[in-house]
Parts: structure tokens; sequence; C-alpha cells
């Protein structure tokens, strides 16, 4: 599969920087190496890093990275998606929320080798060219937050919740979508939101 | 989180082997230093507040392939120990014979951590205790063997009062745990010499004298499966807490019961959030059998159910709580429509 994110204009990760600070040589040694054996440097030392190539909205994203990484630090500090945010850390707020296959999940308990060869999507992958998706047009529409900072995951939430079949009345949501915490409190919007995106997705 | 080395076991000998390799033979589960992981709902979480320090991770996800599946049969119900805890709640057969599992599993934890978490991971979850999960703290007989308990003379408002000792009163903190003990569940274990079953009640130790051994599974030893036999279809689980959801039992209730004639046949009571394990009540249960139902047999099987509660400073309201969600969970059970 081709390597993307040396394309990305603006992305930063641990992989572009190496290839500018130390030359572009050294990528393709590290790259050979990586395909015989992925995790053979972590086999013998556990501070060495591993080289993993995880599916994000579409793309396959090549990364070089501490076994410790989640996968939502592979997203913000190495690939550059900021959009799934960062709240507790320990799989208690939701804002960190992402889908890996057709499930949400929290990125921040998620290890980023544990998810390797499955297809992450996350906030950046949600709209079409253009066109938002449904349940963020929705959030837009229903003014379903104030702050805005667990709102990414609450709109990854909403999407796998709409299609679990868990967003058929107001109790649903509300059951289905209490690991997504507001500390603005905007959840009456967010439930009208989640109503009024569901018809459409639903729809397909 | 410290540094450790990530592996992939893609069959159950793999698995056992990388697990048991890193063992020494009598280090406790809790501590060893090769860990299983499976939704990683628990241990990495633990790994971050650096409660759990293991210098190897093995990913048994890809077990999956041979362990998750959800097989409801005529008379018994076999749940592999990889299947996520969302699939199980949502699986019409376990909803419409087993609405104790259905809904102890639906009523815990969230929508993504349920999608995560594996049935066998769920029961070996640890507690949620906030001394033993802070390690600021040094004094926590389950953290540090032999360094006390801060929690006793501490904030022990969520803390157990049944299954408690002199060394620890942290809650077990499950709820699909209760639903398997109620049932008489039987758990499937797959170690170094091959399979070995043991009943769902004999898996967890109750604290006593050493609170840092939870269980009585090994380590390379895995979980593989569940089973229970015959079907429960007038079964509940009650939970009460602080939030209507997304929250851990202040006291909680797994009735299942086998009602002819106005007369129980069978019953079956396990009780969360109030005991240091899953926790049968098995004083209720006789109390119940072979009577007619009314509130006062629910009243009197509450009393029994906590007839050996110790509360301490904070934590006492749960037996009062508790004997309510009893005898509510009763009636619930008795009166609900199969």
């Amino acid at each position: 599969m081709p390597d993307n994110s040396s394309s990305r204009p603006s992305g930063f990760d641990r992989r572009s920087f190496m290839a500018g600070a130390a030359g572009s040589a050294l990528v393709p040694i590290t790259a050979r190496a990586a395909a015989q054996d992925p995790r053979a440097p972590a086999a013998q030392d556990p501070s060495m890093p591993v080289d993993v190539t995880l599916h994000v909205n579409g793309k396959d994203r090549r990364l070089r990275i501490d076994a410790r990484t989640t996968v939502l630090d592979a997203l913000r500090e190495h690939m550059g998606l900021t959009g799934s945010k960062k709240g507790c850390d320990h799989g208690q707020c939701g804002a960190c929320t992402v889908l890996i296959g057709d499930r949400r999940v929290v990125s921040c308990l998620t290890l980023a080798l544990a998810a390797e060869g499955q297809e992450i999507t996350t906030i950046e992958g949600l709209a079409t060219d253009d066109r938002l998706h449904p349940m963020q047009q929705a959030f837009v529409d229903n003014d379903a937050f104030q702050c805005g900072y667990c709102t990414p995951g609450q709109i990854m939430s909403a999407v796998a919740c709409v299609r679990e079949g868990h967003a058929g009345s107001e109790a649903d949501i509300r059951e289905y979508m209490s690991g997504n915490i507001c500390r603005c409190a905007a959840y009456p919007n967010i439930v009208a939101a989640v109503k009024q995106a569901a018809p459409e997705i639903m729809k397909g | 989180m410290r540094p450790f080395l990530y592996q992939r076991a893609t069959d159950p000998d793999m698995a056992v082997q990388a697990l048991s390799a890193a063992a020494a033979a009598n280090n406790p589960l809790t501590h060893a230093s090769a860990q299983p992981l499976a939704g990683g709902t628990t241990l990495i979480d633990l790994m971050k507040l650096d409660v759990m320090r293991p210098t190897a991770i093995v990913d048994i996800n890809p077990l999956a392939r041979g362990w998750s599946a959800i097989e409801p049969g005529r008379d018994n119900l076999r749940l592999g120990a990889l299947a996520r805890m969302s699939d199980v709640a949502a699986h019409d057969e376990i909803q419409r014979n087993y609405p104790v599992i259905a809904n102890s599993l639906k009523l815990a934890a969230s929508a993504q951590l349920r999608n995560m978490a594996t049935l066998g991971g769920n029961v070996m979850q640890r507690t949620r205790c906030s001394y033993f999960r802070d390690v600021s703290y040094e004094n926590c007989n389950k953290r540090n063997p032999g360094s006390g308990c801060a929690a006793m003379d501490g904030v022990n408002r969520m803390h157990a009062v049944l299954g408690v000792s002199d060394q620890c009163i942290a809650t077990y903190p499950g709820d699909f745990a209760q639903a398997l003990i109620a049932l008489d569940a039987t758990v499937e274990i797959t170690g170094r010499s091959g399979s070995r079953s043991l009943p769902f009640a004999e898996l967890h130790k109750a604290p006593g004298n050493s609170p840092d051994i939870e269980t009585t599974l090994q380590p390379g030893e895995l979980i593989s499966a569940f089973t229970v036999s015959g079907r429960w279809p007038r079964s509940v689980y009650l939970k009460a807490r602080d939030r209507q959801s997304y929250e851990f039992a202040l006291s909680s209730a797994a009735i299942a019961l086998d009602v002819q004639d106005g007369t129980i046949r069978d019953a079956r009571v396990a009780l969360g959030g109030v005991a240091t394990i899953p926790w049968r009540a098995r004083e209720a249960e006789a109390l119940l059998k072979g009577q007619k139902f009314d509130d006062g047999l629910a009243q009197r099987a509450a009393d029994a159910a906590f007839a050996d509660a110790r509360g301490r400073r904070h934590n006492s309201f749960k037996i009062a709580l508790g004997k309510c969600v009893v005898a509510r969970a009763l009636q619930q059970a008795v009166t609900m429509e199969i």
C-alpha cells in the first residue's frame, strides 16, 4: 500500500520529521527493515520504537512509534489529526471517540499496535468533500455545543449510536450517549441533533 | 506508563507460552510481569496510573476468531471469553432467555467501553477503590502487600460491606459476574497443561489476609469461555447508582427465579456493589425456595442477604439500600411477563 503520510502538506509526524531532519536516505532503509519484520526491534528491547501501519480515514499511515502509544496519541501527535480530543485520557469522558471498523471506541485506551490492520475513522474522515456529514450538520443546526471540546467525540459516538439502532427515542439516545460527557451541559441540544440526523443516516 | 514488549498471540498456545514465560511460579496474577490484552479498558487505564506495571503485553485479540462465539443451545448457553459486552447484550436470545445477563452487560460502563471490553476481561476487572487506583497512597494491601489499607478509615462510601477483611474493603465493581454467579456458571480455562473448568463461584477469592491475590487463575492461564445450564427467562438485574447511566453500582442484585403455580421452585440471588467479590446470597435463596411470594417474604430474604454485612463510617447506607434493591428486584422478577 502507498505511504500517504509524506504527501500531506501540513502533516507533522515523526516520519516526515525524521525525513527532514536526518536526510531522506534514512527513510528507505528503515522502511525496508520494517517490511521484513515489523516488530523485530520491540521483541528485543521495549524502549525501541516499533513500526506500524494504521488505516485512518481511508489512507495508510506508516508510523514509527513507542509501543505505549495509544490510537489517540498516534492520531494527534504523529499524524496531525487533532480533531479527536484528549479529555480524561482514561476512557471516562468520550472526547477521544473514534470508529474502529463500525464500532465506536475510546481511542485513549486503544493501543495503536492493537489497531493495526483495522479501519479507523475520525471526525476528519466524516465529511465528504465540502459537504458535512448529516450528524455534523445536525450539531450545527441544533447548536449542540458551547465550547466544542467534546463535540468531535459526541459526533463520532452519535453516528455509531444511530447505526447501532439506539437512537429510536430520547431515552435511548440519552442512555446510549452517556459515554460522552459535556461539561457545558449541551445535552438537550445534542439529543435534538441526534434525533434530527438519525433518519437521514439510516436512509444511507 | 512504563515500557513493555508488545506481542500478538495468533493462537492459544502462543498466548499461554508468552504469558507463562514471564511468570514466576509464586507470583500472583495481578503482579505477573506479562499481562494479556483484550479490550484493554482496565489494563491500559491501570498502566497509565502506574498501578499495573507489566513488562510484556500479550495481545490476545486475534484469538477472538475461536473464542468469541455466543452460543445459546437448547438447554444451555456458552459464551466465548472474547465476545464483546455489547454483542452479548444485544443478542436476541440472551435478552429473551437470560435477561439477567443481557441487562448486567447493558447497564455497565458506556457504549464505547462495551464495544471494547470482553466478557473474560470484564470478570477480571480490578476494583475502583480510589486508594488502590492512586499510587500516591502507600498503604494499599492490594497494591503493596503488607502496607495497610487507607480506605479503612478514609473515605469509604463506595466500599464493600460483605466479604470484607481487616486487610481490605475494596468493592468488586463488575455487574456481569453477579449474573454468572447467580446462574451457577462454569468457567473454561486454558493453560500450560491444557484446559480445565471450574465453577464461576470459585474464580474470585475474598481478600482475607492476601488482598493482592484476587482470583484462582494462575499466570499463563486464560479464560476461554463461560457456560450456563438451563434457561432463565425469569431473571432481572437491578442496579442502583449515583447517576442513571454510566456509573458503577452502589448496590445491585442479580435475581433468577423458577416460579410454578405461584410457588418459587428455585431462587438465585447475587449482589453487586456491596461485596469484595461476586457475591451469592444463599441465605436469601434458602428463605425463598418452596414459598409463595409476597412483599414480606421479599423483605425477609433481603434482610437475610445482608445479615453478615459490616458497614464502616461512610458506607453503612449500602446495607439499607442493598436490602431495598434485593426486595425490589425480587418483585420485578416475580411479576415480569415471560
